[in-house]
């Protein structure tokens, strides 16, 4: 095998696969990344066993072949290299090690026989579409914050991606929650996508996919079944195991008879809350909402630490209303309001609240409140 | 050479009875009157108090322990005789002593008893450790122009007062740390007064096995041994620094204790870091529904303990010990901590469920670790779990009741699983 490829092209293939590596491996052979050169391309693969990424890039094969090496340490070497560099890549079949050349510097690395590097089983897919990387990347950016961590009920540790019943008809739409607040982010269902299952996508993936979104123009080929998903551009193609589970009801928890309404914007919202939260030392800090008309009062009471209050002049024409929420979810759901003013709508003190941008009912949250 | 009678607590100039009361009962030390670390440990706590109590027992082996398959937490000095132990499983100790009456602790009435004892030595110290419901550390350092008489005669009097007051007889160990005390009040129990020396700390220390150092389990010594470390006096050999690359933290503090240096205080608040609590069962068990009603026995336990000490946790641990007795843990985290028995239940439930294909299982155990305020936990309700705010709200109306009532006042149909 030997190939040379520009720096930029390395360094972008090499990175996606170190994130997907796992960092504390036991088995060796999930720390490298599969080299693959043939024709005028190279690919790079990688897997820790849930999610398969492969990178195809274009460069210059003067003999095909393939191998495995360490895909963290490729990736600092690359990183290391100075921008513009041409990297030429080469296996020395003599030691079995995997030669980096670039300008006056070399590098010889051990390597892994390419049989032993596991290859994802292929699945038939259940639906087959295409979406805007825009789309995709407003229903996982938005959803994702409310992820649970929480092992016990590992069916939360992801986005629930599936087709729903919305008010303009059947939408492509990404749930996440942990009990405490929940996001529902929903678009437009792209053709194709009409039988698509219902699954519920890893944390990891997430944040994997998320890479592939960048390009405002970029058009993302999805593919479906009940146990994996894919999302694929041109060069990058990645593969990903479904969380085996069933996402619960959401809907029955989403409020729907909330009707005191506050409007507020959202970015001077969030401010003041960050502001009032300051004085708290305690780990869940809570935040009082003190609602009478077109008055917000923020305020925090830690007996040890201190107090702090703030008034927001807000759109508020409903009873007198106290309530609490921790500060970290309601800075989280105002963060995700980016055109209007976010709009809040309550029941009482010990309700779900829920809050979305505008009127719009594309994204919602809902979020739970804390005793305070 | 300085010396104490322990009946009549004159202090003399040596000799082998007291010039007093002419008694034999003498404690003769060249350190005596100046040391003041001690370490008061009562003798077989749990049997004496139980014998205390009911002097039928008084001549008859008694060990205190749960059930077939739980293990002995303390025995009386006749069973000792016969070779039981404390921590030996129960079928053992019914083997080398078949005639021993067996009681289930009373923990609640130990712990009153206990408080007995705490008064009785707050009289001397404020600065008191205890390191259980029968064992402290007391500091005695500048309490001689107070009491006008050495820690010695304090001590001594101390254990003398438990005797006559409360019926219960305790050892103490007088040294110049809290390591030294510790071992100290082990060398002659019951009814011991040992005093370990700065002098004497080094050549006393070098030929003791390694099994006396505090705070090293049987796999610390395990890996001491591997080491060829078998004497306290084995460590000096080592350099400091070789002893914590090849030990880690600990080595540091290994190399200290060879010496018999250790300075911690004795201290009277200890942080809680974590709550637990733990079964063993008389038969392995795999049952589901069995299992579960233990994880709701320990939650209602674990709960009240943070009730009771206005706690909460942000963490829920299982732990689980199979029956080839590998130990298993497992914890999982809650955003906002809890003291609530339903709570630690769904989480402890959830992490059994998920482990219930490594059963059987000999015991398994319960915790609460990353403690906060009460007023901080509990604060938040579940959007998934709507019934949950109501269920919480009939254990704190259960709880009411059973302060009126007693424990046994009112009960889940789970708990009788």
């Amino acid at each position: 095998m030997k190939f040379s490829i520009e720096r930029a092209a390395l360094l972008k293939a090499v990175s996606q696969a170190q994130s997907v590596v796992e960092r504390r491996n036991t088995i060796p052979i999930l720390a490298n990344v599969l080299i693959e050169a043939d024709g005028s391309n190279v690919s790079f693969r990688a897997t820790d066993l849930d999610i398969e990424v492969v990178d195809k890039v274009d460069a210059h094969v003067e003999q095909a072949g393939a191998t495995t090496v360490s895909a963290v340490t490729l990736h600092e070497i690359t990183r290391k290299l100075p921008d513009g560099a041409l990297v030429q890549i080469s296996d020395d079949a003599a030691s079995g090690r995997l030669i980096v050349q670039a300008g006056r510097s070399n590098f010889s690395l051990a390597t892994l026989p390419k049989e032993d590097f596991p290859v994802m089983s292929s699945s038939e897919y259940s639906a087959n579409f295409s979406a805007k990387a825009p789309a995709l990347r407003r229903l996982f950016d938005k959803s994702k914050f409310a992820i649970s961590t929480e092992e016990t009920r590992y069916y939360l540790n992801g986005v629930y991606f599936h087709i729903a019943e919305g008010e303009e008809g059947r939408m492509l739409r990404a749930v996440a929650t942990d009990g405490h607040r929940l996001a529902r982010v929903d678009t437009e269902l792209p053709a194709g996508a009409e039988a698509m299952p219902g699954v519920i996508v890893p944390r990891k993936t997430v944040g994997e996919i998320r890479k592939l979104l960048e390009d405002d123009d970029a058009v993302i080929a999805v593919s479906v079944s009940e146990t994996k998903i894919r999302f694929a551009t041109p060069e990058i193609t990645l593969t990903s195991k479904v969380i085996d589970g069933t996402f619960p009801d959401y809907q029955r928890v989403i409020p729907s008879g909330n009707t005191r309404k506050l409007e507020v914007d959202a970015s001077e919202f969030a401010r003041a809350v960050d502001r009032v939260a300051t004085v708290s030392s305690e780990r869940s800090r809570a935040v009082k909402l003190s609602l009478d008309e077109d008055r917000l009062v923020l305020s925090v009471n830690a007996p040890d630490a201190g107090a702090a209050e703030e008034e927001l002049a807000v759109a508020y024409a409903d009873e007198k209303l106290e309530i609490g929420f921790n500060a970290k979810y309601l800075l989280e759901i105002a963060s995700q309001v980016d055109r209007e003013n976010a709009v809040f709508m309550f029941n009482s003190s010990g309700d779900p609240t829920l809050m979305r941008e505008g009127n719009d009912t594309s994204a919602i949250y809902v979020v739970m409140p804390m005793r305070v | 050479m300085p010396a104490l009678c322990r009946d009549c607590l004159t202090e003399f100039e040596a000799g082998p009875r007291c010039p007093e009361c002419g008694c034999p009962n003498v404690i003769v030390h060249p350190e005596l009157f100046d040391l003041s670390i001690a370490h008061m440990d009562c003798d077989a706590f749990y049997a004496s108090v139980e014998k205390r109590d009911n002097p039928d027992l008084a001549d008859k082996p008694l060990i205190i322990g749960g059930g077939q398959r739980g293990v002995v937490s303390t025995a009386c000095y006749i069973a000792r005789i016969r070779g039981v132990r404390s921590a030996m499983p129960m079928f053992q100790a019914l083997k080398l002593c078949p005639d021993a009456v067996v009681l289930r602790g009373r923990m609640s009435h130990y712990a009153a008893v206990s408080r007995d004892i705490r008064a009785l030595m707050s009289e001397l110290t404020p600065a008191i450790e205890p390191l259980s419901l029968d064992e402290a550390f007391l500091d005695l350092t500048g309490t001689r122009k107070l009491h006008g008489h050495p820690p010695a005669v304090m001590l001594a009097q101390l254990v003398k007062r438990m005797k006559t007051e409360l019926g219960l007889t305790g050892s103490i160990g007088l040294s110049h740390n809290k390591f030294l005390a510790k071992i100290a009040s082990d060398l002659d129990k019951p009814q011991g007064f040992s005093v370990i020396g700065k002098a004497e700390t080094e050549t006393f220390l070098a030929q003791k096995p390694i099994s006396m150092l505090w705070g090293f389990g049987a796999a610390g010594q395990a890996n001491l041994h591997a080491a060829g470390i078998h004497k306290i006096g084995d460590l000096r050999r080592w350099p400091k620094d070789e002893l914590i690359a090849r030990f880690g933290a600990s080595g540091a503090r290994l190399h200290d204790l060879s010496f018999g240096r250790d300075s911690r205080k004795v201290s009277a608040v200890r942080d809680i870091k974590s709550l637990s609590n733990e079964t063993t069962f008389d038969r392995d068990l795999s049952d589901a529904d069995l299992l579960d009603g233990h994880i709701w026995r320990l939650s209602e336990k674990l709960s009240a303990r943070a009730k009771a000490q206005g706690l909460a946790g942000r963490v829920v641990v299982l732990k689980l010990k199979t029956h080839d007795f590998k130990t298993l843990t497992r914890q999982t985290a809650l955003p906002d901590g809890t003291q609530m028995a339903d709570r630690i239940y769904m989480q402890g439930a959830g992490l059994l469920h998920a482990n219930l294909k490594f059963a059987p299982f000999r015991l398994i155990g319960l915790g609460l670790g990353d403690l906060i305020p009460e007023d901080q936990g509990d604060r938040a309700g579940n959007l998934l779990d709507p019934q949950e705010a109501k269920r919480l709200k009939a254990e704190r109306a259960s709880d009411e009741i059973r302060k009126k009532f007693g424990e046994q006042a009112i009960l889940k149909g789970r708990a009788l699983r």
